[in-house]
C-alpha cells in the first residue's frame, strides 16, 4: 500500500488571499467590527467638537489631526479585534499547523486591517466635513493616497504587536502603550499631509510628506514580514 | 573579577566623575555665550550619551537571541538589563536638559526634534519594559520583546541625526576639533566616569535578571497567574 502523497505547501500569495478572505468572510457575516470603528470614529470626532468648544476656526484648521486620531483611536480597537477572532477555539494553532507560510498571516491580517481602516476612514470623511465645515483644496486623488499610504502605516506595526498583545496580559493597555509612540512620525504625517489636501498646498510640501509615509512603510512592512514568524512560533 | 565589579567600578566610577565633574565645574572656562549654566554639559552629554549607548546594546543582544535557536537567557537578560539602564539614564539626561534648557531657551520644553525623538524613545522603551511584565512564559517574553526592541531600536538613527537632519533649536553635536581642549578633557573624563557607572549598574542589573530567568525557568509550575500553567486550571493540585 503506498502512502498517501504529502499535501504540497501552499505558496505565499495563494496563502495570503486564502486567509484574507477567510477574515473578510467572517467580518462581512457579522459587520461586527466595521459598525464598532465607525461609531467609535465618529464618537471621538463629535468628542473633539465638545472638548475644544463650537469654535468652527480652531476645527476647521486642526481637521486633519483630529480625523487621523479618530482614525488611531478605532484602530486600536480593530487591531486587538482581529487577533481575538484567532484566540476563540485556538484557531491561530489551527491556522499555523496549515503548511504554508507563517508571513501570510501577518500579510493577510495587515491587508485586512489596512482595508478596514481604509473604509472606516472613507466613510467618516463626509461626517468630518460637514462637523467641521472643511473641504477637500487640491485633488481627491491625493486624499485617496493620504488614507491608503496612512492605514497602511497604522496596520503594518499594528499587526505585529496586536499579535504580541493578544497572548498576554492586560492586553487592552499594552496594544496603544506600544503603538502610540511607534506610529507618531505616521500619524504626523499623514495629519500634515491630509491638512495639505483640505487647505491647499502653495509651497508643495505634500510630496515630502507622502515620502515620509512611504519610508515609514517600507521599513514597517519589511520588518514585520521579517519577524513576524517569531511572534506566532511556539 | 567579582571583587573589581563590586568595589572597582562604583570606585573608579565615583573617581572619574568627580574629577571629570570638578574640572568642568572649576578648572574649564565658562562658555562665551551661555556662561555659566552650560557647565552641566559635563553632566547632561555623558548620560545622553550612555543611554544610547545602553539602547544599542539592547538592540544588538535582541538581534543576536532572535538569531540563535536556542533561547539564551544571558542575551534576554542583558536586553533587559540594557534597557532598563538605559531609560533611568536617559530619563536623567532629559531632566537635566530641561533644566539647562529654562535659563537658555527660556522654556523647560520645546517640541524640537530632538527633544520630541527622544521623548518617543523614552516612551518606547517604557513601553518594552512594561511589556516584560505582562507576559508570563519566559521564552514568549524573551522573543516577544527582542521583537518590540528591534522596532523599537529604528527610533535611535533619528534621535542621533535629528539635529542634523531638522536643524532647529537644539545645537548639532560639536566636534572636539571646534570646542576648547578646556573643555573637552573634562567632558572626556566625566564620560568614562559614566561609562564605568553604566557598566556597574548593566552588570548588577543584568546578574539579578539572570538570577531571576533561571529560577523562573526551573520551577514553571510554581509559577502563580500563567494561564498556561496546569496549576492554573487545576487548584487542587496546590493543595
Amino acid at each position: 500500500m503506498s502512502t498517501p502523497p504529502r499535501p504540497r505547501p501552499i505558496g505565499l500569495v495563494a496563502a495570503t488571499v486564502a486567509l484574507l478572505r477567510k477574515d473578510l468572510l467572517i467580518e462581512w457575516r457579522t459587520r461586527a467590527r466595521l459598525n464598532a470603528i465607525i461609531f467609535f470614529a465618529l464618537a471621538t470626532l463629535l468628542m473633539f467638537s465638545f472638548a475644544l468648544g463650537p469654535d468652527t476656526k480652531l476645527l476647521e484648521k486642526n481637521a486633519g489631526g483630529y480625523y487621523w486620531l479618530a482614525i488611531l483611536f478605532a484602530s486600536v480597537l480593530s487591531l486587538g479585534e482581529s487577533f481575538r477572532v484567532e484566540a476563540e477555539n485556538a484557531c491561530l494553532d489551527g491556522v499555523r499547523l496549515a503548511p504554508a507560510d507563517a508571513r501570510a498571516i501577518f500579510l493577510s491580517k495587515a491587508l485586512g486591517n489596512t482595508l478596514l481602516l481604509t473604509a472606516l476612514g472613507a466613510l467618516i470623511f463626509p461626517v468630518m466635513v460637514a462637523l467641521f465645515g472643511v473641504r477637500i483644496a487640491t485633488s481627491a486623488g491625493d486624499w485617496a493616497l493620504i488614507l491608503l499610504l496612512g492605514c497602511l502605516a497604522l496596520s503594518a506595526p499594528g499587526t505585529v504587536y496586536a499579535a504580541i498583545s493578544s497572548n498576554a496580559r492586560a492586553r487592552d493597555v499594552l496594544l496603544p502603550l506600544l503603538l502610540f509612540p511607534l506610529v507618531i512620525p505616521a500619524l504626523l504625517s499623514a495629519a500634515k499631509a491630509t491638512t495639505l489636501v483640505l487647505q491647499g498646498d502653495p509651497m508643495n510640501q505634500l510630496s515630502s510628506w507622502l515620502g515620509l509615509l512611504g519610508g515609514f512603510n517600507l521599513i514597517y512592512w519589511g520588518v514585520g514580514f521579517l519577524l513576524f514568524p517569531r511572534i506566532i512560533e511556539d | 573579577m567579582n571583587k573589581f565589579v563590586k568595589f572597582g567600578l562604583p570606585l573608579l566610577a565615583l573617581g572619574l566623575l568627580g574629577a571629570g565633574w570638578w574640572l568642568g565645574l572649576a578648572w574649564a572656562p565658562p562658555d562665551r555665550e551661555m556662561g555659566d549654566v552650560q557647565r552641566i554639559m559635563y553632566v547632561h552629554v555623558p548620560l545622553q550619551w550612555m543611554a544610547m549607548v545602553m539602547m544599542l546594546v539592547n538592540f544588538i543582544a535582541a538581534v543576536t537571541y532572535l538569531l540563535k535557536s536556542q533561547a539564551s537567557w544571558a542575551l534576554d537578560s542583558t536586553a533587559e538589563a540594557a534597557a532598563e539602564v538605559g531609560l533611568l539614564l536617559g530619563t536623567a539626561g532629559m531632566i537635566t536638559g530641561a533644566i539647562w534648557g529654562r535659563p537658555t531657551w527660556g522654556v523647560y520644553w520645546s517640541w524640537d526634534p530632538r527633544l520630541t525623538s527622544e521623548a518617543i524613545m523614552l516612551v518606547t522603551y517604557a513601553g518594552y519594559l512594561v511589556l516584560r511584565r505582562f507576559v508570563e512564559d519566559p521564552d514568549k517574553r524573551a522573543t516577544w520583546s527582542a521583537v518590540v526592541a528591534i522596532i523599537g531600536a529604528i527610533n535611535l538613527p533619528i534621535v542621533w541625526f535629528s539635529v542634523r537632519w531638522w536643524r532647529s533649536l537644539h545645537q548639532v553635536q560639536s566636534s572636539p576639533k571646534t570646542v576648547d581642549p578646556q573643555m573637552v578633557i573634562p567632558l572626556r573624563v566625566a564620560a568614562f566616569g559614566m561609562l564605568a557607572l553604566t557598566l556597574f549598574f548593566l552588570i548588577i542589573r543584568y546578574r539579578q535578571a539572570l538570577a531571576e530567568r533561571r529560577a523562573e525557568v526551573a520551577l514553571p509550575d510554581a509559577l502563580p497567574g500563567d494561564p498556561s500553567s496546569p496549576l492554573a486550571h487545576n487548584p487542587s493540585k496546590v493543595a
